[in-house]
């Protein structure tokens, strides 16, 4: 029996689908058994993060209207063995799919499979709810602004509310320099501010864009710093201890030093 | 760390702004309870209060507010009672 995780932020833009295909694809690459739904109906775009734009036939309206069946419309991803695509519908409208509908998709999914992962659309209303209806488990992503923080305590609040208990925090495009500045929210304060456990922190990287033009994940990049983060995240997922990175590289003792004269940046 | 450029300055930087900013606009989001609490704290309060006084429900009044200045910007529970009476110990 595998484990339904919605991944959600309240507020657009911060990053959910990337994580959503990374933590994927992560997933895959420690041998399990993974399906990605992309639960944003009318606004597709897991698919061409992942890469799999030109394989879809069937999305998710179609499965859960009984238009095909289930096998039909997983897509599999031949460069991660073990990985599916459900796809949102894009010209559908957002009610194509209902709570119930959603619910049976991921108690069915997750006979299969040891992990269903669902990407939220932003927002709060119904394909929020959907999004959560299946789900076990949920991972929180914020950014280190006051509007996406604001929203993250919002949608934990809402978790909460529907008995999904304990989310988990990613904290995405952390800048460790302007951290060291003291213009940017470190970790701390945002585990201070939402009181929830975090599952990683991601810095911001270039790579991020790099790969998601070629669409494929930057989990699967060795010499990648926020590959290395997500790798470490699919980890504590599976239960796995593994320490927060270390993300100010300048630490060296000439860097230290420039810093406590205030030559820093 | 230790730094001299924060120290010399008194200017606090963008990540304090921010927090504290964010901060107080969380205290406000998080007051907004929902109906059903606010219901369930009315009903345990009246019931409390009224082992010691008869209450006029009609005319009560209990909400959680954000707005009052009173209260340094946190969100303060405001409540109107009206006793039509005390009861008595032996009742």
């Amino acid at each position: 029996m595998g484990e339904v995780i919605v991944i959600t932020s309240g507020k657009g833009g911060v990053g959910k689908t990337t994580t959503t295909a990374n933590i994927g694809a992560g997933l895959v690459n420690l041998g399990k058994s993974v399906v990605v739904i992309d639960a944003d109906i009318g606004l597709r775009n897991l698919d061409v993060v992942l890469g799999l734009e030109n394989r879809i036939v069937y999305d998710i309206v179609d499965i859960v209207t009984g238009q095909c069946r289930l096998k039909q419309a997983l897509i599999k991803d031949k460069r991660f063995d073990g990985l599916y695509l459900i796809p949102a519908a894009q010209t559908k409208d957002k009610d194509s799919v209902s709570t119930e509908q959603m619910i049976n998709l991921c108690n069915e999914l997750k006979e299969n499979h040891d992990y269903v992962l669902i990407d939220c659309p932003a927002g709060i209303e119904q394909g929020f709810r959907n999004a959560i209806a299946g789900a076990d488990r949920a991972i929180v992503v914020t950014t280190p602004e006051i509007s996406a923080v604001r929203d993250a305590d919002r949608i934990i609040g809402l978790l909460e509310a529907a008995e999904i208990n304990d989310p988990k925090l990613i904290v995405n495009r952390i800048r460790p320099e302007m951290v060291r500045r003291g213009e940017m929210m470190d970790l701390e304060d945002m585990k201070d501010i939402l009181a929830i456990e975090v599952l990683g922190v991601v810095p911001d990287d270039e790579n991020v864009v790099i790969s998601t033009n070629r669409g494929i994940p930057t989990v699967a990049d060795e010499n990648s710093f926020s590959g290395q983060a997500f790798r470490n995240i699919a980890l504590r997922i599976t239960g796995e201890e593994v320490p927060l990175m270390e993300l100010d590289l300048d630490n060296t003792m000439m860097g230290k030093l420039k810093r406590l004269l205030g030559f820093g940046k | 760390m230790f730094d001299l450029k924060k120290f010399f300055s008194k200017k606090p930087t963008s990540k304090d702004v921010a927090r504290d900013r964010l901060k107080l606009v969380l205290v406000h989001d998080r007051a907004n309870c929902s109906p059903e609490l606010l219901e369930m704290i009315r009903g345990e309060i009246l019931e409390v209060l009224q082992k010691y006084v008869n209450i006029d429900t009609s005319k009560l009044d209990i909400r959680i507010s954000t707005h009052e200045r009173d209260f340094e910007g946190k969100p303060a529970l405001i409540a109107n009672i009206p006793i039509t009476s005390m009861r008595r110990p032996s009742e």
